[in-house]
């Protein structure tokens, strides 16, 4: 008795080599490197990779090993922080036009993992240095601002429509549009109801006064909040790409926020001054009847403004907008069907799309610029108080002729190539933060605090887990090694499983670990006393083994599970780093279930199993 | 080797005293979060915590000093682990989202000691986060002892869940109470400890009834109390031993898992220590308690049938 059948060891020897292997990549120690990426017009590629390389071997900045990777990126690696801070000077002097460097840490993995996908576990900011936060989107304001944007298009469309209407204005959470009588009410509220679908139209019964309330139905308040997000995600994203930080994590939480992680990035200042920037873009036409140098000189024509293209040269637009940003539903980059050159596909709005064809339609011919304008905030200490300054910019990203007119869906061409295309698209798609931004929570830990948590969350490990090898081993002799044996393997299938999740170790998560080496050997402590109770009422040793597993079986189970719920509502309200601690422990959990009753009963078969014992070593 | 030799006491002999050792305990701590709360860290009360080292040893004095040169008179400044580390903190105003104030400190603090100073972790947290985060906490607590109370009365029998939830509240209440007693930081890795407490302490508390389920249908006899104590002595080796490693790997971090971790392990420390305790004398006691006969257990269906697929 006490045999496993060969299948059930194949199994057990397959999860422990999968677990070996997925473990693997952690031992490998991290290089610093620098990540380096395309500016604008550039794109990477074989030549890029030489062109590095010789830069850097000529400035006497030794490469421990550059790469190519996915998505347009190089890699270079470095044998310690001094020669990766070198290299990333002399990029940024000599090749500073066609390269965006960030620095970050790669594993130094031999090629067979690398193309096995295998990587190590991810380090929590904690662990590794960076800066945390935590971004509130003021949704009241997102409401607001689509309220005035509904104000703006009805009183278009009754103007367009020729209704005469007093006043429309903003009564709190909905629009009140006045009427002088009943009848231009009747037929505002006929016109509104066909165009503005999403309203919700309410016909005044008061009958003094000729009124329609519109209200934004829950249904589409929900749409406006989670629009606001969505665009305020994508454009953090792009600007936190601008950054220059190698693997940001931006993501949503919640209703209202979101969360961005930078590791390795130290400048909290810089990061803030750049979410706050607050913009938006801007369709005019170009005013071709005057000179824009006479403009420069001072003479700048009614109905037009004086603006600057990015190399500094001035134009004159027409003081009308057409179409603004947040009317652009939609970007994306591509090329031009006739010229096969660079062009950006825009979609627009039902209103932009009406306004951008009535424009269009007399103005073929004409060229159109697209105005980038932001709100650029710098807070500066005066007399000890900080004083916020904003500062407007404005730039013309692009000019183009209109060859037809057009409305919904259009393309902008004329664009440098394809790469600017695509930034231009991604600029249009997400150039405006739908919604104003507030930091409410951020946490920066130094470079220094990160490796002071890695050494002491390692020692910590290793010496419970030493008093607990050592006890176990004392205590259980021959059995007690085999739990320790087991236990190895425990936090092995842990660290394996964390990197197959793609989940991240935290401070936390290292205190989970070790509180699960302690936790993990209690399943094989009940089953040991359980044998050695087997034993003791005189049992044989093979049916005190099979009674001693089969019995502490749904104890151990019982036990788990309690935990697990208590780990699993962790999980579930906890945040950042207690999720960490949450994950690792019930991983821990699962795992130990694993090693501690399977595992060590398959070492114990496969020793003892079979035999003709007079005693056993527990 | 075996130390532990099957022991018999008659614990629950003495659960009238126990009873009256835990309602002082219960009162106390009840009382102290009552009167004086918790010293609930930033993760609840929003503001702002600066950690920053010193090349040499800081002299708090001149930190102080720094600090009111700048114009920042509501900081609180403290040791951290070694005597270069400094900890500032600074409480929140009113609802404001001051985001920026860390950077000021830092600047005021250069000022005054240049090229000495190393920023080693900003924390701020705006006090509506803080407040959600203390409402959620609550929350997470709440339905973890509820999630438990209703698996344990799903596997077992409502007293013994009523006995079980009553051992965890215990732990929980107890381990708060020390915190609140004695002034220390509740932050969020505490509140993470304290829910680990009460999955320890539960785990504790299952094998126990375990064992006491299974003597029931052993024993044909037997009086409640005395199955009970057959059961706690049995299953003492088993608590002792698994308590003793926790608390191996618990001290280990306490000791070398640097000062972030101090309060974590602490928590758990003071959790392990009363979840055996509570075990035997509020879980064990409460459901005697409350009556439990063997006639309760006998009409659960057996158990463990997973155990059953095991060659």
């Amino acid at each position: 008795m006490n045999r496993y059948p060969l299948w059930k060891n194949l199994l057990i020897l397959g999860v422990i080599l999968a677990s070996l292997v997925l473990a693997w990549p952690n031992l490998y120690s991290q290089d610093p490197s620098i990540e380096i990426t395309a500016a604008r017009g550039t794109e990477i590629g074989e030549t890029s990779l030489g062109e590095v390389r010789a830069v850097l071997e000529n400035a006497g900045a030794p490469v421990k090993g550059i790469e190519l990777q996915e998505g347009g990126k190089l890699l270079a690696r470095f044998a310690n922080a001094g020669d990766q801070l070198k290299a990333q000077d002399v990029i940024e002097n000599t090749l500073s036009k066609s390269y965006h460097t960030a620095l970050t840490q790669s594993a130094d993995l031999p090629g067979w993992m690398r193309a096995l996908g295998l990587k190590p576990m991810n380090l929590g900011l904690d662990l590794r240095g960076g800066i945390h936060v935590v971004i509130d989107v003021d949704m009241d304001a997102a409401l607001d601002q689509a309220l005035e944007r509904y104000i703006g298009d009805i009183r278009t469309q009754l103007r367009d429509d020729k209704i005469r209407y007093q006043t429309a204005t903003r009564e709190g959470g909905s629009i009140l549009i006045k009427f002088n009588d009943a009848e231009s009410r009747d037929a505002g509220d006929k016109v509104l109801r066909r165009e503005f679908r999403d309203l919700q139209l309410q016909v005044s019964q008061d009958n003094n006064q000729f009124a329609i309330q519109a209200n934004l139905p829950p249904a589409e308040q929900k749409r406006i909040k989670d629009f606001a997000l969505e665009q305020n995600i994508t454009t953090l994203r792009n600007r936190v790409n601008a950054l220059g930080v190698a693997e940001p994590s931006i993501a949503r939480q919640g209703e209202r926020r979101i969360v961005v992680q930078l590791p390795g990035a130290q400048d909290p200042g810089r990061l803030k001054e750049i979410l706050g920037a607050t913009a938006t873009l801007e369709y005019r036409l170009v005013d071709t009847e005057h000179s824009a140098a006479e403009a420069v000189a001072g003479r700048v024509p009614v109905g037009s403004k004086l603006y600057y293209e990015r190399d500094g040269k001035p134009i004159l637009l027409k003081r009308r907008v057409i179409v603004t940003g947040d009317q652009i539903t939609d970007a994306s980059s591509g090329f031009d069907s006739q010229s096969g050159t660079p062009a950006v596909f825009v979609n627009l709005d039902g209103p932009g799309a009406r306004r951008m064809r009535d424009v269009t339609t007399e103005n073929v011919g004409k060229p159109m610029a697209v105005v980038f304008i932001e709100n650029r905030t710098t807070t500066e200490l005066v007399n000890g108080k900080p004083v916020k300054t904003t500062r407007k910019v404005e730039e013309v990203i692009s000019v183009a002729s209109i060859r037809e007119p057009f409305g919904r869906r259009f393309q902008t061409t004329g664009l440098d190539s394809s790469n600017e295309a695509h930034n231009t698209a991604l600029l249009l798609r997400s150039g405006a933060l739908a919604a104003p931004i507030q930091i409410v929570e951020e946490r920066t830990i130094g470079p220094s605090l990160g490796q002071d948590n890695i050494d002491q969350g390692i020692l910590s490990v290793l010496i419970g887990m030493a008093l607990v090898v050592l006890f176990m081993g004392y205590y259980y002799r021959a059995f007690g090694m085999i739990a320790n044996l087991v236990l190895v393997l425990n936090l092995v299938m842990i660290v394996a499983v964390l990197g197959m999740l793609g989940a991240t170790l935290t401070m936390p998560g290292i205190a989970g670990m070790v509180l699960t080496v302690g936790m993990a050997v209690d399943a094989n402590v009940l089953i040991f006393e359980r044998i050695r109770e087997e034993l003791n009422n005189g049992s044989s040793p093979q049916a005190s083994i099979a009674a001693g597993f089969n019995k502490a079986f749904s104890t151990i189970v019982d036990a788990n599970v309690t935990t697990l719920i208590a780990a699993l509502m962790l999980f579930s309200f906890g945040t950042g780093p207690v999720k960490g601690f949450a994950v690792t422990l019930s991983i821990g959990l699962i795992t130990s279930m694993f090693t501690a009753i399977t595992c060590s009963r398959a070492l114990i078969n496969r020793m003892y199993g079979g035999k003709r014992l007079k005693t056993l070593p527990v | 080797m075996r130390v532990i030799k099957l022991p018999h006491f008659n614990f629950l002999s003495q659960r009238r005293k126990a009873m009256v050792f835990s309602a002082v305990l219960m009162v106390v701590s009840l009382l102290s979060l009552a009167v004086q709360g918790l010293n609930l860290g930033l993760d609840f009360t929003g503001g702002t915590l600066i950690e920053i080292s010193y090349k040499e040893s800081a002299d708090l004095g001149e930190v102080r000093a720094a600090l009111t040169q700048g114009g920042f008179v509501n900081v609180m400044v403290q040791q951290f682990g070694t005597p270069r580390d400094v900890l500032l903190r600074i409480p929140p105003e009113g609802d404001v989202n001051d985001n920026e104030l860390s950077q000021r400190v830092l600047k005021a603090l250069n000022a005054a000691a240049p090229d000495q100073v190393e920023l080693r972790r900003v924390e701020f947290v705006g006090p509506q986060v803080g407040k959600e985060l203390a409402d959620q906490s609550g929350l997470a607590v709440l339905f973890s002892l509820i999630g438990i109370l209703f698996y344990v009365a799903l596997r077992f029998e409502w007293r013994f869940s009523v006995g079980a939830v009553a051992a965890t509240m215990h732990d929980a209440i107890v381990v708060m109470g020390v915190f609140s007693v004695f002034r220390l930081d509740f932050d969020l890795t505490v509140l993470a400890a304290v829910l680990t407490v009460i999955g320890y302490s539960l785990n504790d508390t299952i094998v126990v009834f375990d064992r006491v389920r299974e003597n029931f249908r052993k024993m044909r006899k037997g009086a409640v109390v005395e199955i009970m104590d057959q059961s706690v002595n049995e299953t003492m080796s088993r608590t002792i031993i698994t308590a003793g490693t926790v608390l191996l790997v618990v001290v280990a971090l306490y000791l070398f898992g640097g000062a972030t971790l101090q309060g974590f392990s602490l928590a758990l420390i003071i959790g392990v220590v009363f979840g055996t305790y509570s075990t035997i004398y509020v879980a064990t006691a409460a459901a005697v308690v409350l009556g439990v006969s063997r006639a309760d257990l006998l009409k659960v269906p057996k158990e463990g049938a997973g155990a059953d697929s095991l060659p």
